[in-house]
């Protein structure tokens, strides 16, 4: 199991986010996790990033930093920077070989290319969104986490996105939080709710 | 290790790439010891003695840097990005050291003109001083950015760097004071030594729980 | 059997009997100094009082090591625990030399005495934990923070000791004598029992206050289990 979690808990002082939560997610599965807003997805997202422990329960997840992918609801990319500026640290931190080759394909691929060389605080939300892309895919991880992925994506952004998932499906596993499952239906192995 | 360097270098070259950018922390560093140094003469009755002044140097220093330091993290805070350097592979303590080297950098270039503006307005500075500053430095960086990354996790956030940070400065004071002062600088360099190995060594090995749970 | 079962009051006990113990030989056995006088009999309060706040300090210091390194349950609130009770004898230290300044130099601080300097940094230094902690909600992240200041903490001790004894070469401020006790064998017995019951003193409200606060967390947990 790539994701294991039993009567997993998240609180935040008086506030439950959620309880008893179990979860399965074998190598290259592909699970949508659905629910409201402020339902605990984006919670559960930083659970089995890593970022945040839980209240109660257990979690195991086979992955260490290297081969974790993790896209959040911010890009997680300095304003001041540029595209390519902003890429070339993360490649150097995840140690990302043939970096500048990558970087390029990456940007390409989610047509930044002609904006490489823009500082991202001038980015539309949708470059920012396609920006945050490439940073996940940048050192083809293994474990995709996936906070809200079409979010603020125009039709072709969502197309190129499609495109990219399809391709790694099986290849990697993935947990995607959407509100818009339908969309991702056919690539999913499994669902989760939230209430 | 070679690999941690070069993390180390990555991310100390994206803090000094972000300032050249952004332009708003060393500028106010400058213009904020200029203003202090100006300050200390009023401040300074007549027939204090060089001396006096040059306790003040410490302070304007400690002051100045204290000023850039809580700048430290606002980028990383504002953005969220903390989370993806955190996520990263890399050895969170290299996120430490990558911004206290570039913390350095911006501090030793406000004393470039706080310290010939020192001995324009004041006295000459001297070698062991000099000395001083730079082993001074060291341990403010090294603390004054661990104490920052511990404040921007707090509901106080930059308001609580100057509380955490001062009784922590108190040794440096007087070890760069004592490095200006006496006839005896070596001890007071040697302490400074101390204090940066000391606490350099435990801000590289506690990094990691102030970032990440 | 007994004693595990009431920790709590057997220690409350030891140090109700040992500080009166101290307070009875500090009154009526030892010596009146013939220097200093009477006020000198404060120095079996404040020395006592003061290695206790080191001791509660090094007590928080360990239990945070305990926490980062090891993960171990409930680390986080003994070490806070006793940094809580270190800050107090602090300020007692504080307030029992600056009374003892006041009778035996006529003044109310003396920046001359290392000892109540190095007391004065670690009190801001405290102070500042609690600023940190409460600024901080509850969970993983505030004990970590805590723990590491707390480490920091016991490295400020020696280091801030140290600089405290470079800076007399250019502070010079007007000594005062105040001589170390060369202690006849009546002094040194009082000492230790002041010193034993100071530190039982630490013993019995340190258990005290953990045993509050772990009600007062459990109550949390049963009243956030039920809603």
């Amino acid at each position: 199991m790539t994701i294991r979690a039993r009567g997993l808990a998240m609180r935040y002082g008086a506030k439950r986010v959620f309880e008893g939560l179990d979860l399965d997610v074998e190598p290259g599965g592909f699970v949508l996790v659905t629910g409201p807003n402020g339902s605990g997805k984006t919670t559960l997202m930083r659970l089995i990033s890593g970022l945040v422990l839980p209240t109660a329960g257990e979690l195991e997840v086979d992955s260490d930093r290297a081969r974790l992918g993790f896209l959040a609801h911010e890009p997680l990319v300095y304003r001041e920077l540029t595209a390519l500026e902003n890429l070339e640290l993360y490649g150097r931190l995840y140690r990302v070989p043939e970096r500048r080759e990558r970087i390029g394909m990456l940007l390409e691929r989610f047509d930044l290319w002609d904006a490489r060389s823009e500082r991202t605080g001038s980015f539309s939300r949708g470059m920012l969104q396609r920006l945050a892309l490439c940073r996940v895919f940048l050192h083809e991880p293994s474990l995709l986490l996936l906070d809200e992925p079409f979010s603020a994506l125009d039709a072709e952004g969502a197309a190129l996105l499609d495109r990219e998932l399809a391709a790694r499906r099986g290849r990697s596993t993935f947990l995607v939080a959407t509100h818009d499952p339908e969309r991702l239906e056919p690539l999913a192995t499994g669902r989760l709710a939230f209430a | 290790m070679s690999g941690y360097l070069s993390d180390v270098a990555a991310l100390a070259r994206k803090d000094l790439l972000l300032e050249l950018r952004g332009r708003d922390t060393l500028p106010a560093m400058l213009l904020f010891v200029a203003s202090a140094l100006v300050i200390f003469h009023f401040a300074l009755p007549s027939g204090t003695g060089e001396l006096a002044g040059l306790g003040l140097l410490w302070v304007a220093i400690v002051f100045t840097a204290l000023l850039g330091l809580s700048r430290a993290f606002v980028a990383e805070r504002e953005q969220g990005v903390l989370d993806g350097l955190v996520l990263a592979p890399s050895d969170r303590s290299a996120i430490w050291l990558g911004k206290a080297i570039a913390a350095f950098a911006f501090l030793a270039l406000a004393e470039v003109v706080a310290l010939p503006l020192f001995a324009l307005f004041f006295s000459s500075v001297d070698g062991a001083t000099v000395a001083g500053v730079v082993l001074a430095d060291v341990g403010i960086c090294a603390v004054g950015v661990f104490l920052a990354a511990m404040s921007i996790a707090t509901r106080a956030r930059e308001l609580l760097l100057p509380v955490l940070f001062l009784p922590l400065a108190i040794p440096l004071i007087v070890g760069g004071v004592g490095a200006s002062v006496t006839e005896n600088p070596g001890r007071y360099l040697g302490f400074l030594a101390l204090y940066d190995l000391l606490f350099a060594t435990i801000c590289w090995a506690s990094f990691e729980y102030v970032v990440a749970e | 059997m007994w004693l595990r079962n009431n920790a709590l009051a057997a220690s409350a006990a030891l140090a109700a009997v040992l500080l009166a113990s101290a307070i009875a030989l500090i009154a009526f056995y030892v010596p009146v100094d013939a220097d200093q006088g009477l006020s000198q009999k404060i120095f079996y309060f404040h020395v006592p009082i003061a290695l206790t706040a080191y001791a509660c300090f090094g007590w928080g210091a360990w239990k945070a090591l305990r926490h980062l390194w090891k993960r171990q349950e409930g680390a986080d609130l003994e070490s806070y625990v006793a940094i809580h009770l270190g800050v107090i004898f602090g300020a007692m230290t504080l307030l029992t030399g600056s009374i003892w300044a006041r009778a035996s130099w006529g003044v109310w601080w003396a920046w001359s005495s290392k000892q109540l300097v190095l007391f004065l940094v670690l009190f801001l230094f405290y102070c500042a934990y609690f600023m940190l902690r409460f600024s901080v909600e509850p969970g993983p992240r505030r004990a970590n923070l805590s723990a590491v200041y707390a480490l920091f903490g016991v490295v400020l001790i020696p280091i801030s000791f140290l600089a405290i004894r470079l800076a007399e070469d250019f502070i010079h401020p007007t000594v005062f004598t105040s001589n170390g006790p060369q202690m006849s064998g009546s002094m040194f017995f009082t000492f230790c029992v002041s010193w034993a019951a100071m530190l039982a003193t630490f013993g019995a409200l340190y258990r005290l206050e953990l045993a509050g606060k772990r009600i007062d967390a459990r109550m949390r947990e049963l009243r956030e289990l039920l809603a």
